[in-house]
């Protein structure tokens, strides 16, 4: 096992965690715009480093005919999901906020919270 | 190492689609398909790998290029109602 295997392994490892931490927090954050942080760190963090993970495993092509041309495209692939996941997350919550979407208040003690006395 | 990674998509995967079912707005909805879409990207080009064919690549790319676009058109139907509004005009 080589030193890219290594880092192969260990960049698809964190990206797999962080889609997975990611999908929990689309399940059970509160509200919408909480939501928003979950399925924007699947798209930026876990997507990213595993792409990167892709084209560290393909590093170990070096020499071959035509070596360059899939980490060429995965280097497309990483630029347009860094561009686009936070684009399309920032569209999608100003539609929603235009759109009236309300989100959770938190409890005040004044208001009969679950600390008030 | 690639089976485990797309086990680990394939189950994020399924944890967007049951916020897609239960979303209580349409925008969850749409951040869940959002979500489903670029998944879909990384267990392509993690599906490549995995089977020796790393020309899957170019399926990836084309995906998530469709996949913005479609994010992007959806947002702004349910936004305005309408996807021929100019946005010069109805700033708000």
């Amino acid at each position: 096992m080589s030193i890219l295997d290594i880092i192969t392994s260990i960049c698809l490892g964190i990206g797999t965690l962080a889609c997975i931490v990611g999908g929990i927090g689309l399940i059970r954050l509160p509200d919408f715009y909480t939501r928003t942080h979950g399925a924007s760190i699947t798209d930026t963090l876990g997507a990213n480093l595993i792409v990167v993970g892709l084209i560290v495993h393909e590093l170990g092509n070096i020499g071959d005919h035509n070596w360059w041309l899939n980490p060429a495209k995965m280097f497309l692939l990483l630029v347009f999901l860094f561009l686009a996941g936070p684009a399309s997350g920032h569209a999608l919550v100003k539609a929603a906020f235009a759109r009236g979407v309300r989100w959770d208040e938190p409890p005040t003690p004044q208001e009969g919270g679950p600390h008030a006395d | 190492m690639f089976a485990g990674a797309m086990a680990g998509i394939l189950v994020t995967m399924a944890l967007a689609l049951v916020r897609g079912i239960r979303g209580p707005t349409v925008f969850d909805r749409i951040l869940a398909v959002n979500m489903f879409g670029t998944k879909t990207v990384l267990l392509i080009a993690v599906g490549g790998y995995f089977m020796h064919r790393p020309e899957f690549i170019d399926l990836a790319l084309v995906y998530a290029l469709v996949n913005f676009i479609g994010t992007i058109a959806v947002c702004k139907f349910c936004r305005f109602g309408n996807l021929a509004r100019d946005d010069a005009r109805s700033t708000r």
